[in-house]
């Protein structure tokens, strides 16, 4: 097994977590490999250097500020149930206020100048009504309809004006 | 008998504050301990492991034992930590490992006969190097090296603090603990006068 394949079993193998089968494949691997048998032994005094490094103890008034901050610490509140989730919170939020936004904005997108161009096209159109419901108008537009395209005779008067110029 | 962390915290849920003290008394110093070497200073280890204590005591009402107790008090203080160094609140704190040490950590100036100062001073200077090269490490691959290293957590519990699987978790370790072999080469190679040793040995 390649160096890069045990890897990740290496250190398991170090802290004595591994499995029995992990076990074998980084010991039949280290017996090989002396690299490896390097890396793993410093590894080994890296962890025995960083247990040489004491960490800062807590201080002598942590319980009280603590206390303290324990009993001045605001109650929960009404938007209490918030706090845990502040995204959710901001979205809901935005979704309000965009929702606000866009019913305020609604009324002004009614453009003055079209509103004024509809009614007077209403206006017409009832204005022509009376055209419409005229029985005479009516029926002048059937009887051009009926009429022959081009095949009446022309006037003698205009024939004769028109071959004499 | 004594009771388990379970135990003490449904108690606490009950409204028994003697049990949120006991825990206090028993997590107070490895919180402390875990969060001073996750952003160096004290100051800021401490009022973060206050923190989540005070999250724990806030939570109290809600708190259902999903999970070892451990595994919930690492995951708020792991959590509070990230997002306290993600959000640059303990940048300054980030310290190269060749910066000089703090001006209360003197350099090599004291006469070579005092041999005592000299050895403390070089003890100094060697843990001041170490705890610099993890908190070089990326955030994530420090809090698994902490939590593996000196608080002796198994795979299980480290990777459902972090949030990733035990062999996303080994890879991590590995790559950490590779980085700081390198980086502490100095203090955990083997000396090359012992290396030329055994090679003539050969």
């Amino acid at each position: 097994m390649s160096c890069e394949k045990i890897s990740n079993s290496l250190i398991a193998y170090l802290d004595g977590r591994a499995s029995d089968s992990e076990r074998g494949v980084v010991e039949a691997h280290l017996k090989l490999c002396a690299a490896c048998r390097e890396r793993a032994e410093e590894f080994r005094r890296l962890w025995q250097v960083m247990a040489e490094v004491p960490a800062a103890e807590p201080s002598l008034g942590f319980d009280a500020r603590l206390r303290q901050r324990i009993a001045t610490a605001p109650r929960s509140k009404f938007w209490g149930w918030m706090l845990p989730a502040p995204r959710f919170a901001f979205s809901v939020a935005l979704l309000v206020a965009l929702s606000i936004w866009v019913g305020a904005r609604q009324p002004r997108s009614v453009n003055p100048q079209n509103a004024a161009a509809k009614s007077e096209e209403q206006f017409r159109m009832i204005n022509n009504l009376g055209v419409l419901e005229n029985y005479d108008v009516l029926s002048n537009f059937d009887a051009l309809s009926d009429l022959p395209a081009s095949t009446e005779p022309q006037p003698a008067s205009e024939q004769g004006s028109g071959s004499g110029g | 008998m004594a009771r388990s962390d379970v135990q003490l915290m449904l108690d606490v849920k009950a409204g028994d504050d003697v049990s949120f003290e006991l825990l206090l008394h028993k997590y107070r110093t490895p919180l402390v301990h875990f969060l001073c070497r996750m952003v160096k200073d004290q100051a800021a280890a401490e009022d973060l492991a206050q923190e989540v204590f005070l999250r724990v005591y806030r939570a109290r009402k809600e708190y259902s034992p999903s999970a070892k107790f451990t595994t919930w008090l690492f995951c708020i203080a792991t959590n509070l930590a990230l997002n306290a160094i993600r959000d640059g609140r303990y940048r300054q704190m980030q310290i190269s490992i060749d910066a000089p040490a703090d001006d209360d950590e003197p350099a090599f100036q004291l006469p070579a006969r005092e041999a005592r100062a000299d050895d403390r001073l070089i003890e100094r200077e060697r843990n001041q190097m170490i705890r610099g090269a993890i908190l070089m490490l990326p955030e994530k691959q420090r809090a698994a090296v902490v939590l593996h290293k000196y608080h002796d957590m198994d795979y299980a519990e480290i990777g459902k603090i972090l949030g990733c699987s035990e062999s996303a978790l080994k890879s991590l370790l590995f790559r950490a603990y590779e980085t700081l072999r390198v980086q502490l080469a100095l203090l955990v190679a083997r000396p090359a006068a012992q290396t030329a040793g055994e090679g003539k040995r050969i």
